[in-house]
């Protein structure tokens, strides 16, 4: 049986506790680093990490892209939107067909 | 056409044929493979893409209830009532194949049955808002789970995608007509082999019969008169 845990900050994720989800407050990239990997390795299927968080991991989140567990999805914090989750899924449609034909801007 | 250096053999002209054969049938099986995973990643990316832009909008909905019901109390209070969580999510994860990605599939349960039953506080000393606050975060659960799923399946996939892409490309351009060129540099060099061997054999035979029947003597005896 696996978990959900949310990472982040702890004003945009506190609301999650209430749901059942654990919450892991983190600040820090470092300790964002070590604690991503503690949950990676510790039964967590799911991992949702705000975007004020994720945008200093970049490398430790590519890290866990090829593999099936654990998902990692970015959600926007008590801050507001920055538009990494939507970018991320443009990335994943440029990797897979050369070029953003989906979802690119009409100017 | 730059091909590798190869024996002009029989036994090599065998294994290059079979090597083509082989590259020809993987080349259309992966073809095959990388049009299917993209017609399924296209659907897949709209999906992904809808359903990220709803949660993204509920949790910001959600975030600015927070706000307001964070207005109307005390930290302490807030975190006293948050503090110990009635519900809790179970995640039974299994993986699905799709053409040879294995996707992760979620099916979660929660601790209590009753949706409604949520609040992990009692009601005298929290703000109602704080009330819709969880409320607006406990609706949008299901959507984060199926995008938690899909939008991980998109990533797979399309890392798939760029794999195969790569190696059609590699057998298109590169093994395919590298195969194809050492076929005919083999054929050729075969086939100017045979003709050598051929005019080797014509010649040991004039030779022969040369010896045994001495016809240019005969030739320069009969020409001798009659000039």
């Amino acid at each position: 049986m696996y978990k959900i845990a949310v990472m982040g900050a702890y004003d945009s994720i506190y609301g999650f506790a209430a749901l059942g989800l654990d919450i892991f407050s983190v600040s820090d990239v470092r300790e964002g680093e070590r604690l991503l990997r503690r949950l990676a390795e510790g039964g967590y299927a799911v991992i949702y990490i705000t975007e004020a968080l994720a945008s200093g991991l970049t490398q430790a989140l590519s890290r866990y892209r090829g593999q099936a567990f654990p998902a990692i999805i970015q959600i926007p914090g008590i801050s507001g939107n920055t538009g990494a989750g939507i970018a991320g899924v443009k990335k994943a449609v440029r990797q897979a067909v050369g070029s953003d034909i989906l979802f690119e801007e009409r100017g | 056409m730059a091909f590798t250096q190869v024996n002009p053999t029989r036994m090599e002209l065998t294994k290059q044929k079979k090597k083509l054969a082989t590259a020809a049938r993987g080349h259309k099986l992966l073809k095959d493979k990388r049009d299917e995973l993209m017609r399924q990643f296209l659907d897949l990316a709209r999906e992904n893409m809808a359903l990220r832009r709803k949660v993204e909008a509920d949790i910001c909905a959600a975030n600015q209830n927070f706000v307001i019901a964070r207005a109307d109390m005390s930290e302490e209070r807030l975190h006293t009532a948050l503090m110990a969580p009635k519900q809790e999510v179970y995640l039974d994860a299994s993986r699905k194949n799709v053409m040879s990605v294995e996707i992760p599939v979620f099916a979660y349960k929660i601790r209590i049955a009753d949706e409604n039953d949520i609040y992990s506080y009692g009601f005298a000393f929290t703000s109602g808002d704080l009330d819709d606050a969880v409320k607006s975060l406990a609706d949008i659960l299901p959507d984060m789970l199926r995008l938690a799923e899909i939008e991980k399946a998109c990533q797979l996939i399309a890392a798939e995608i760029e794999k195969t892409r790569r190696r059609v490309n590699a057998l298109e351009h590169v093994i395919i007509p590298g195969a194809q060129a050492n076929i005919k540099y083999i054929s050729m060099k075969l086939d100017e082999n045979e003709r050598g061997a051929q005019i080797r054999l014509m010649k040991v035979k004039d030779r022969m019969l040369e010896e045994t029947h001495h016809y240019s003597e005969k030739e320069v005896g009969y020409a001798v008169p009659l000039s």
